[in-house]
């Protein structure tokens, strides 16, 4: 099971988080504070894994941003790395050569995007065609409210 | 791997650049979130944007409370407030707004207001209560999207109390057209199985539905729930084993829609998901292993070495090929798999195959000795992450031979360790193997001194404990044992003579024990050195005033003659006015002891260490005194709750709550503290200045108060406090050090195999490999469980392994045997062709050996053997004598295993006899019994065939309980036709909700062929709770002296007049509670775990539950009872 995702800039800013499970707001803080040190000190080219505590860090870098999963120790952390491509991918995919910005502007899109992708800290759907689809009929709801056509879109 | 995102965004101009962004992302420049964010971006100082922030917080706050704000308005204000709450400003008042913006907005802004609510608040949340309703209306809603989103929002945070109220709905969905719904529904009761299983427990045949559903994301989403349940209970879904196999093998066989590709990978989640739940299924059980293998087979082949996510998937192959029952050509290809890791120049999978490694080092040592090169290049790895992981594999492959090097190397990666937690978990390690693997004396003190040095005070309790324990309890030989304490005591004279600011306060605390118990062995030093060095130590500003009690209570050992006296009584007067009152205590008994050398004899006797203390805990020398004040007029004492009951009945409105009332105010009175040198001596702080009588008289009649009233008592008292560092401690064998020695010194050179040009890197090996493979498996004879075999070490081998490396003849009669012989070869022959003695080593484990029996005997302590033998011989003296084996009587009579019940066992309340297991024409069935105060496991095996079975060995062994064989359980034959009946008694070592106890039956069959057999045993907890008959009084006194509580609020079962009591008798009858008292709405109940250990209820009605307290000496124990009682209520 995953614990949480964070996504921070090379200056240590951060630009999302999601915890999995509850933890206190001073938790959350002291989390944050830890990987973003941890995380930003590495080497390139060394380990993407990390142990912190009991948890093991995925991070990876994609341009100026990093993602940085943490999942319990019996976890796979190829795996782990592979969801954080995916989810990049899936954010790829909707903003359409997908940007720091776009996450920054945007980022109740990139929460929603997540929900759909990864929910109470496991992968609900892997395939990307789905996660899409849902997204963007939900975004139709933005046009017009009481059409029912995204409906034939999403579930059809 | 193609990382789209990262060209894009390096693509990408200054971070400013907001003008002309295409695509469906549009920047919202020009929106207020937008300047927002730019805003800040701007901002130079942290107190810039502090006050840009409270202003647009201001401005939100003002706008959300005003009534003219339309929802659309209000979902703009929401995506702003989290983004204020994402930069660390609390924005609480949109709490509720964010609420109402999911209950009354449209589908869009509904979905901002669950994203507000999912991110604001957490699980426990009180508002969350008031979504509850929302996610009602919008499950029942005939849009679609709103389900979904009510599903999502349910399955991220639900309040536990009102899974009830949805349950039915979301159950519902699991019944839906559309396979998003259902999807979403089976992840939300996989996120209601997490945190409440037993709400979920009837609509488990549902989940199989799920299972089987044509949707493979559906079937998917319900592999989370199996892959929890089977983890919990493997034996209960061996069933699906075929269902998940074939799944399986469709998914590798790309049988799913493309769709499911990813990176033209068929479904990888999916296929790691299943290949767990088939190493659980797997574990243990040649059976069900045998359905498995075709597809391991099958994956490891598909899967080309070429991607991240075909390395994931093989990674989870090789480690269920490693767990699920032992298969030889698959093992040799995962072996091959790990080398691909290893060797990889790609650092991820170089991690991933030492952690492969390490997994299987325990199975197969010699996959250390093909890739030792590789080990010890990581050991010197610029990555810590390697180097730790490295380590982490040698501390796997430790013994006698190489633990100098390997703790040399965890010792120098601690010096620059990164961080505590790592810190705390290695320095356990190392001061682990000391204590197993100490070549001699002074290495051991030495290693010791630098564990307690840089493990500091973050360190785990537990090892100065337990150093000090094999301190004081010493070894066979008692010169040994002078030796050991006289060097640790010349070691720790000489630190402190040197930089002692720097010493963490728990190291102080174990020189101050060591120097007051043991100086007067050294010669060099005379007494008052040691006082001045002591002294010195007192007077550090860093020293805290717990390990100046410490030193304080050395310096009472230690004052002897005028000038011992004269230092005493300096250092006396300075603390004898302290604010600390322990201190103060301990500076008026150094002052009275060092007077009166007489009493100091009998209080602190030398060489007490090894007495085992009599601990009067009910303080029954105390009724003299306290009939002596009643009788002069004093007011009984009450225990607190009773206290606080009387306070609340004479106020007509009480208007504390409730939750102050008992529990909180007891723990300010709780007397345990771990960390003081004497547990007892807190209580001394309560009570005030002991001297001073008119204040005692004034006091309360408590008895624990009343510890420190007489002179006479107090040495008494002291007698314990002696032992009190010693105490708490699991009683084991102390190794013996010599052996060892002897052990290490025996070594011969290892000759290493590769011809490797860096002789340093050669040497490395030999040293770090140096008997390997003979180690691990002792290790995987006695079963690696760390615990267990702690302190024990391979002391119990040691002797022998001795005598037989000195006198070089190895006989190849039992197991013991065997692998001293395999310690003789693989020290010389460090390579070893590998196919022949690997099949040796993989199959060694499975056969129970002969020194399966000795493990178990050896792992009881023998203090804890001797009183189960004798409680037994006292309450029924024929157990004892009666072998038990009735194979003889009507042996031509069925095979019910009933009619073989030992005769004394007849009559008393027992179990049903359950089936344990068959093997070839022996049937296991197993019951257990109580008898008196004793839980007697029977285990009955009965030969259905013509013939006679021989070599019957029976092993049983628990984590959980402590299993002592009442019958004569060595080798046995079974006559056809006949049942054996064994007994073992059971005592609880660590509750858990159910206790298991695992065993092995190997026997030979007719043919000649050696057979093994696994079986489990479980039984409920409550079958090892009793009542407890004490009184209220006694209650009170004990309710304050135990640490660990628990706390639960449970249903109330209602028959129709008085719930409370209904309620408590119902847990009283089922599960062997005594009912203490009943007063008003309150009740308190007791019982005890078997070998006396108490635990304490007290209930308390409450808005219409009953709110429950548990108390226990045993740190498990509540949340097992609770969890017990809960069941109950819910049966009803």
């Amino acid at each position: 099971m995953m614990r949480f995702l964070l996504l921070f800039s090379r200056q240590g800013k951060l630009r999302l988080q999601k915890w999995f499970t509850p933890i206190s707001e001073r938790e959350k803080k002291k989390i944050i504070r830890d990987m973003t040190n941890m995380v930003l000190a590495r080497q390139p080219r060394s380990c993407n894994f990390l142990d912190w505590k009991d948890l093991k860090i995925i991070y990876k870098r994609y341009a100026s941003l990093y993602f940085c999963l943490a999942i319990e120790n019996q976890e796979n952390e190829l795996l782990a790395l592979e969801i954080i491509h995916r989810y990049v991918e899936l954010l790829d995919k909707y903003f359409g050569n997908v940007c720091e910005l776009d996450i920054i502007f945007n980022f109740e899109k990139a929460y929603f995007i997540l929900d759909e992708f990864i929910i109470g800290g496991e992968v609900q759907e892997t395939s990307k065609q789905i996660v899409n689809r849902s997204i963007e009929a939900s975004d139709m709801l933005q046009e017009d409210d009481s059409s029912e056509w995204y409906e034939v879109e999403l579930f059809g | 791997m193609s990382y789209v995102g990262e060209k894009t965004l390096t693509a990408l101009p200054s971070l400013l650049s907001l003008d002309s962004q295409p695509g469906p992302a549009k920047l919202s420049s020009t929106s207020k979130l937008g300047n927002l964010i730019r805003g800040i971006t701007e901002l130079t100082s942290k107190h810039e944007e502090e006050k840009l922030i409270q202003r647009e917080l201001e401005s939100i706050k003002e706008q959300v409370s005003s009534p003219n704000t339309s929802m659309r308005q209000m979902k703009e204000l929401m995506v702003r407030a989290i983004y204020c709450e994402s930069l660390g400003y609390e924005a609480s008042f949109v709490y509720i707004h964010a609420i109402k913006l999911a209950q009354q907005g449209t589908a869009l802004e509904k979905r901002v207001g669950y994203l507000a609510v999912s991110l604001f608040l957490n699980e426990s949340h009180e508002l969350l209560l008031l979504l509850v309703n929302t996610v009602l209306k919008d499950l029942q809603s005939t849009n679609l999207i709103e389900v979904c989103m009510a599903l999502t929002v349910v399955s991220q945070i639900f309040p536990k109390e009102m899974i009830p109220a949805i349950l039915p709905l979301v159950e519902e969905k699991l019944n839906h057209p559309k396979e998003i719904i259902r999807r979403k529904a089976v992840l939300a009761l996989y996120k209601f199985y997490l945190i409440a299983p037993n709400q979920v427990q009837h609509i488990h045949n549902k989940f199989r539905k799920a299972l089987c559903d044509k949707d493979p994301g559906v079937m998917t989403a319900s592999l989370h729930i199996y892959l929890q349940m089977i983890q919990e209970n493997p034996e209960g879904y061996k069933d699906l084993t075929g269902s998940f196999v074939n799944i399986l093998k469709q998914v590798v066989g790309g049988k799913l829609p493309i769709d499911f590709n990813y990176h033209s990978v068929p479904a990888p989640w999916l296929q790691i998901h299943l290949l767990r739940i088939l190493s659980f299924l797997g574990k243990n059980d040649l059976r069900t292993s045998e359905l498995i293998y075709e597809v391991l087979d099958e994956s490891l082949r598909r899967a080309e070495m070429n991607r991240n996510i075909t390395y994931a998937i093989l990674y989870e192959c090789v480690k269920c090929i490693y767990t699920i029952h032992p298969k030889s050509n698959l093992l040799e290809k995962a072996a091959k798999c790990i080398g691909n890791f290893v060797l990889s120049p790609d650092i991820n999978l170089k991690y991933l195959g030492l952690k492969a490694l390490t997994y299987v080092i325990q199975q197969d040592p010699k996959m250390a000795l093909q890739h030792q090169m590789t080990i010890i290049e990581c050991l010197d790895h610029p990555d810590l992450i390697i180097k730790r992981e490295t380590l982490e594999l040698l501390f796997r492959i430790t013994n006698a031979q190489n633990v100098v090097v390997i703790v040399e190397k965890m010792l120098e990666f601690l010096q620059n360790s990164p961080d505590d937690y790592t810190t705390i978990d290695l320095v356990g390690k190392v001061a682990e193997l000391a204590e197993k693997y100490a070549p001699d004396n002074e290495w051991f003190i030495e290693t010791m001194n630098t564990v307690f040095s840089l493990g500091g005070d973050t360190m785990q309790p537990d090892i100065p404990n337990s150093f000090l324990k094999l301190l004081s309890e010493g070894f066979d030989s008692v010169e040994e044992d002078r030796k050991l304490r006289l060097f640790a005591v010349d070691s720790y004279v000489s630190l402190l003579q040197g930089e002692t600011r720097k010493l963490p306060q728990c190291f102080l605390q174990v020189i101050s024990w060591v120097l007051g118990e043991y100086s007067h062995l050294s010669e060099d030093h005379n007494r008052s050195t040691v006082l001045r060095l002591l002294e010195k130590l007192l007077d550090m500003k860093q020293t805290s005033s717990e390990t100046k009690c410490w030193i304080l209570m050395a310096m009472t050992k230690l004052c002897e003659g005028t000038a011992g006296v004269c230092v005493a009584q300096q250092v006396s007067e300075t603390y004898i006015s302290s604010m600390d009152t322990v201190l103060r205590q301990r500076a008026q008994e150094l002052q009275h002891l060092s007077q009166d050398s007489e009493l100091r004899e009998e209080v602190l006797p030398r060489d007490s260490g090894l007495d085992p203390m009599e601990i009067d805990s009910s303080l029954s020398f105390l009724d003299e005194f306290v009939s002596g004040a009643l009788a002069a007029g004093a007011a009984p004492y009450k225990p607190p709750h009773q206290r606080q009951e009387e306070l609340a009945e004479a106020k007509v409105l009480s208007l504390e709550p409730y939750g102050l009332a008992l529990p909180i105010s007891m723990s300010s009175c709780s007397i345990t503290d771990r960390h003081s040198p004497t547990p007892l001596s807190m209580s001394s702080g309560l009570s005030g200045d002991s001297t001073d009588v008119s204040h005692r008289a004034g006091l309360k009649l408590d008895g624990v108060q009343r510890v420190w009233g007489r002179d006479g008592y107090l040495a008494k008292k002291e007698s314990v406090e002696e032992a009190a560092p010693v105490q708490g401690l699991t009683p084991v064998h102390s190794p013996s050090l010599q052996n060892e020695g002897d052990g290490s010194h025996s070594q011969t050179p290892t000759p290493t195999p590769t011809p490797e040009p860096d002789r340093e890197k050669e040497q490395l090996a030999s040293s770090l490999f140096f008997g390997v493979s003979s180690q691990s498996s002792v290790c995987l004879m006695g079963k690696p469980d760390s615990t267990f075999n702690r302190r024990r070490k391979a002391k119990v081998q040691a002797p022998g392994v001795t005598e037989q490396l000195s006198s070089s003849v190895a006989p190849v009669s039992n197991a013991v045997d065997n692998l001293l012989c395999n310690n003789l070869q693989d020290s010389n022959i460090n390579s070893v062709s590998a196919a022949s003695s690997k099949q040796t080593c993989e199959l060694s484990p499975r056969v129970p050996a002969a020194n399966g029996t000795c493990n178990t005997d050896c792992g009881l302590p023998e203090s804890d053997r001797k009183r189960s033998n004798l409680s037994i011989s006292r309450d029924n003296g024929l157990v004892d004598a009666d072998s038990a084996l009735s194979e003889d009587q009507g042996s031509r009579s069925d095979l019910c295993p009933s009619s073989y019940l030992p005769a004394e066992l007849c009559g008393l309340y027992r179990s049903e006899i359950a089936p344990l297991c068959t093997a070839h024409s022996l049937e296991l069935s197993a019951c257990h019994v109580h008898q008196g105060d004793d839980m007697i496991l029977i285990i009955f095996i009965s030969n259905s065939s013509d013939s006679q079975v021989l070599q019957i060995r029976l092993d049983l062994k628990s984590e959980q309980l402590k299993v002592t064989c009442v019958s004569d359980s060595s080798v046995e034959n079974i006559k056809s036709h006949t049942v054996a009946v064994y007994q073992y008694s059971l005592a609880v070592k660590r509750p858990g909700v159910d206790v298991e106890v695992d065993g092995t039956l190997s026997f030979l069959l007719p043919a000649g062929t050696p057979q093994t057999k696994h079986f489990s045993y479980k039984l409920p907890l409550t079958a090892f709770i009793r009542p407890l008959l004490i009184s209220t009084e006694e209650y009170g006194t004990m309710w304050l002296g135990f640490s660990h509580e628990v706390k639960q609020n449970l249903t109330l079962v209602d028959d129709g007049c008085e719930p409370l009591t209904f309620t408590l008798n119902l847990l009283k009858n089922r599960l062997q509670l005594h009912l203490v008292e009943i007063i008003g709405l309150e009740g308190i109940l007791a019982c005890r775990l078997l070998q006396n250990q108490p635990c304490l209820m007290h209930c308390r009605v409450h808005a219409g539950a009953l709110a429950v307290w548990l108390r226990s000496p045993v740190p498990e124990l509540p949340d097992c009872l609770v969890y017990h009682c809960q069941r109950v209520l819910q049966e009803k």
